[in-house]
């Protein structure tokens, strides 16, 4: 990354907030972009978005395709609310960012149906739900409603790349236990297998999803003592 | 009868929304640190959930479903606005949860001091609208199923989060690993108690 050479803007001061010349990936930006794969993570430490996370991971292609759909209405969707921030009335805020949620929801649904149809049919009414992750919701609210375009574009992608990570990690886990495959490519070798190693079925039933994110918690925080909870 | 009752123990046990679908999990992590809110947002959630339902169904088969406009004349019969079904159906959980907060208010002071901060909160729950997205795979024969079914749902959920709030307040007195508290041995709480919620599968009435 050149940080090193700021990029001339433009003077418009609809798209950025603090009116003074900031570099496109200062240390501020990039910190937006990487703060959630860790620090900050939407799963593990905001605790949004758990609903669609632990549904769908049971194979690594689903997971991939969700993280990738929630991705793009994330940063769509912060763009068009951090532009409509000062026109839209404090009392129906709400609603206004579930119509601009649900309208980039449709739009992922309908290209998914045309391009990728069974995966879709695979993520049923999972896709729908993205109207309701609450990381959309929870980051539009916290996020793109008082912040410039630009930065809001990153904290979407941030934040969606924060939760995809967590979702292909438990899936890559629950493929890999569960079927011994990935993305639907036999790893386990059949000599494993031969030998007497057998899947464990239990890693394919949701419980074991919830477990997983659990150890994952886990794992997360005795490795980063801060983000560790009083009681 | 006998259907509606297997339904409906089919929706709180077997098909549970959080155990088995992880709907609502947002709010069921965020709100069961003490029985008492737990109590209050289960309320609410089945309070929704079985308004919404219903009128979700009513729309999508009189209006949404390809075919649904033929009541209005022959030259709709080919229309299919399944397409915007998420949109109409978030409208309209949005607009029903603020027309109960506001009846709520106006009739049930009482009621509404115990739910108030809730009721705003559910319309981004996702077991709301999950409910009425499962409505739509399911094919409901009319709109006394998809009522028995939001309903059993958000007993369902309340019984779910009720329970994790019980088991949360006991666990306060024990000696978690520290890496572990709160978030994490929550999480692997509701896996085993999903895995007992497991055993109710293939009970029939």
């Amino acid at each position: 990354m050149e940080e090193k050479t700021p990029t001339p803007e433009k003077k418009t001061t609809l798209l950025f907030v603090n009116k003074e010349r900031e570099p496109l990936f200062s240390k501020k930006n990039r910190k937006l972009l990487s703060d959630p794969m860790d620090d900050n993570n939407p799963i593990t430490v905001q605790v949004l978005g758990i609903c669609s996370a632990l549904a769908i991971t049971v194979q690594l292609k689903p997971a991939v395709v969700m993280s990738i759909s929630v991705m793009a209405v994330m940063a769509a969707s912060n763009v068009i609310i951090s532009l409509l921030r000062n026109l839209i009335p404090n009392r129906i805020r709400i609603i206004v960012q579930l119509v601009v949620v649900a309208s980039m929801v449709i739009l992922v649904d309908q290209i998914l149906r045309a391009y990728a149809y069974d995966v879709s049919k695979e993520l049923s009414i999972f896709i729908g739900l993205i109207i309701t992750n609450c990381i959309v919701m929870g980051r539009l609210e916290a996020f793109a409603l008082g912040n410039g375009v630009w930065k809001s574009f990153l904290d979407g992608i941030g934040n969606a790349a924060g939760y995809g990570v967590i979702l292909i990690l438990v899936a890559f886990f629950r493929e890999l236990f569960g079927s011994g495959k990935l993305f639907g490519f036999q790893v386990i070798p059949d000599a494993v297998y031969e030998m007497g190693y057998v899947n464990n079925g239990l890693m394919l039933l949701s419980p074991m999803a919830l477990i997983t994110v659990g150890i994952l918690i886990w794992i997360q925080r005795s490795r980063n003592r801060t983000l560790i909870e009083k009681n | 009868m006998e259907s509606y009752l297997n339904l409906f123990v089919k929706s709180i046990f077997i098909e549970n929304m959080i155990f088995a679908y992880f709907l609502g999990m947002c709010s069921y992590l965020a709100v069961s640190k003490t029985v008492k809110t737990a109590v209050g947002l289960g309320f609410a959630v089945i309070f929704v959930l079985a308004i919404t339902v219903p009128i979700n169904f009513l729309l999508d088969t009189y209006l949404l479903q390809s075919g649904a406009l033929s009541w209005l004349g022959p030259q709709y019969a080919d229309l299919d606005l399944s397409f915007l079904s998420f949109i109409m159906f978030i409208a309209v959980i949005a607009s029903m949860v603020q027309l109960v907060e506001m009846i709520v208010e106006k009739f049930a002071p009482a009621l509404y001091g115990a739910l108030g901060i809730f009721l705003p909160l559910i319309a981004v729950n996702c077991a709301i609208l999950g409910g009425s997205l499962f409505m739509q795979q399911k094919d409901f024969s009319g709109v006394t199923e998809s009522a028995v079914y939001g309903f059993g749902s958000g007993i369902g959920w309340l019984l779910a989060i009720v329970a994790i709030a019980a088991i949360r307040e006991k666990i306060t007195y024990s000696n978690v690993p520290a890496p572990l508290r709160g978030l994490g041995i929550t999480f692997i709480i509701t896996g085993l108690m999903a895995l007992g919620f497991m055993s109710f599968m293939g009970i029939k009435l």
